[in-house]
């Protein structure tokens, strides 16, 4: 049985609309994290099925770029969440909040 | 495949090759030599600046040549030249203020120069991802510089909080970018273009997919303009940054998303331009108009100079919304994007060095510490009213030339609403920027502190350049207009425009 690519397109909106749910309702910044996660694996999912319908690679050598920038970016995250958690003692969005105004 | 000249290809990268290998060799050599306080770093750092500055310019009126994702024609040579300016000033700025906060200022000269490659990498790409890629590079080392006072509370909580936005913003980005993959067939910004330059694809159901795709890459290319409603990083992450930072922030990282737009939106979706300028023209409209409303509010000095570049934003965006492609005139839209840009840098930039040079000597950032300014550095004072005058857009200042260009691009587009509401709110501006002044000037100083405001040579001369740049362009804009308008030269090479 073959899967229409509409199918992988409707599961990888699906899942960025989990990922945007989790980064608007979770205060914690790892939770926060792992949404956004998966948000780009949602989005990389869409990058693969499109790339196999249309049968060009440009799309999977993306998805390769994706994965690669995104441990990037969370290597300075968490970074920064371990030197928030020493000043503050939370790793929670809403504690930091010397800034504002 | 064809044979790679391989002299001519880097002769053709030659700021990006110096760039590079300035950067290695600067985190070398902090690896090696203990020297964080010396001028060692700081003299290879300017070297290394200041020579891919210089080289910049020989790319400009270049026949379009592109490097497989690498496009090297006059719109990267504008850019070139722009960035590699705003970080040589930037470094000047920034030797004493690093040297005195951390003693890890080895890595910062470093970043500075990763992060000025990156914007050149951001307005040079011509294919989705390498446009992906060059990016994250300008967000995830403009993250490590915000967070960079990392014994800062201050600086740890605004680094996380950019790099919380950048991360779901890029994240939005990228969905938009699959979208246009999928619709288009390709990453190619021509090849999108040349899939959707036929008109029986065009109206078919793929027309659907690209205007979610437009909005969602503008969340991505918003928040690095700091468009509203994609704002909301802009005023934590300036105040909590170091404040050369956050002068790169407001100017550099703004300029890289300015050329994404006009290159991804040209190049890549010039049919669609009813419905992108359309989204722009809302996007131009909610962003000066809310930057300069809160702008009215602000104590922090450091907040209001961001939500006054929240507001230029705004501005500069008009030029790209009344962007006219018949239209060959100076007033198409797309010089005055880059015209603006230029202005943009020598003031802002200056608005902060004379900030820096301030907080330098006095130790604070709030509007109530600048009154009777003027009496503790006179000099620094009349400077930033300069500043201020180009930031409202008053005659005889760049400003000024740059608010006349994007406007007038906004009537020649017809969009007469656009331009009344853009002068409009330069009226509203002129209120907070004066009321400083109006504290630097007739407000009692407090009573101790009466000692006046030294600051370091480098620091006077960057300041000097911002001031001279900002008359300059005032009186007598004629090379900087011709700059621009080789810039938007680009224009006239691309396919399927």
């Amino acid at each position: 049985m073959i899967v229409p690519v509409s199918y992988y397109l409707v599961l990888g909106a699906i899942l960025f609309s989990i990922g945007v749910t989790g980064v608007l309702l979770r205060r914690n910044a790892i939770m926060v994290f792992m949404s956004i996660e998966l948000m780009l694996n949602a989005v990389n999912l869409s990058f693969v099925a499109m790339s196999r319908a249309l049968d060009s690679l440009d799309g999977q050598v993306f998805v390769f770029f994706v994965m690669t920038v995104a441990a990037a970016e969370v290597a300075v995250g968490l970074a920064l969440i371990v030197a928030i958690f020493r000043s503050l003692g939370s790793a929670d969005v809403d504690d930091a909040h010397v800034l504002k105004g | 495949m064809a044979q790679i000249n391989w002299a001519e290809t880097i002769w053709l990268l030659g700021p990006e090759v110096i760039l590079t290998v300035g950067a290695l060799v600067v985190l070398v050599v902090d690896f090696v030599r203990d020297d964080d306080r010396g001028p060692l770093l700081p003299g290879l750092t300017l070297i290394t600046l200041g020579g891919a500055f210089l080289l910049s310019f020989t790319y400009l009126g270049l026949d379009r040549t592109a490097l497989f994702m690498f496009e090297v024609d006059n719109l990267t040579s504008f850019f070139r030249i722009l960035a590699t300016g705003t970080s040589v000033l930037i470094l000047l700025v920034s030797v004493d203020y690093v040297r005195s906060r951390s003693r890890h200022a080895g890595e910062f000269y470093s970043l500075l120069l990763w992060v000025t490659l990156a914007v050149i990498l951001v307005a040079a790409s011509s294919d989705l991802i390498l446009l992906y890629l060059s990016f994250e590079l300008l967000s995830i080392t403009s993250y490590i510089l915000v967070g960079w006072l990392r014994d800062e509370a201050r600086s740890n909580e605004a680094a996380i909080k950019y790099l919380l936005y950048g991360a779901i913003s890029s994240a939005v980005m990228l969905y938009g970018m699959s979208l246009l993959y999928g619709a288009a067939g390709s990453t190619r910004l021509e090849d999108i273009a040349r899939t959707f330059s036929d008109p029986a694809v065009r109206v078919g159901t793929l027309d659907e997919l690209v205007l979610p795709a437009v909005v969602l890459m503008l969340a991505g290319f918003g928040f690095k303009t700091s468009l509203v409603p994609f704002h909301q990083w802009a005023p934590d992450a300036y105040e909590g940054a170091p404040t050369p930072v956050t002068a790169f922030l407001s100017v550099g990282s703004k300029a890289a998303g300015f050329a994404v737009l006009i290159r991804v939106f040209l190049t890549a979706l010039p049919m669609f331009q009813v419905d992108w300028a359309a989204v722009l023209v809302a996007f131009s409209i909610l962003t000066m108009t809310l930057g300069n409303l809160v702008a009215l509010v602000q104590t922090n000095m450091k907040r209001l100079l961001a939500y006054s570049s929240v507001a230029q934003a705004g501005y500069i965006l008009m030029g790209l919304a009344a962007y006219v492609a018949t239209d060959t005139s100076t007033l198409n839209g797309i010089a005055g994007v880059l015209l603006y840009l230029v202005a943009y840098l020598f003031t802002n930039l200056g608005a902060f060095i004379a900030v820096i040079a301030y907080e330098q000597a006095t130790g604070s950032v709030s509007i109530a510490d600048y009154a009777g300014m003027v009496r503790r550095a006179p000099w620094l004072a009349g400077a930033l009213v300069v500043f201020f005058l180009s930031l409202a857009g008053i005659p005889p200042t760049a400003g000024f030339v740059g608010k006349l260009a994007v406007f007038g691009a906004a009537i020649n587009a017809q969009l007469y609403y656009l331009a009344v509401i853009g002068v409009v709110n330069s009226v509203i501006s002129v209120y907070y920027y004066f009321n400083v002044v109006r504290q630097m000037f007739f407000m009692p100083p407090p009573a101790e502190g009466e000692e006046p405001v030294r600051y370091p040579q480098a620091m006077g001369l960057a300041l000097t350049v911002s001031l001279v740049g900002t008359l300059l362009i005032g009186i007598y804009p004629q090379p900087f207009l011709d700059l621009a308008n080789v810039g938007r030269q680009f224009l006239a090479m691309l396919p399927f425009a």
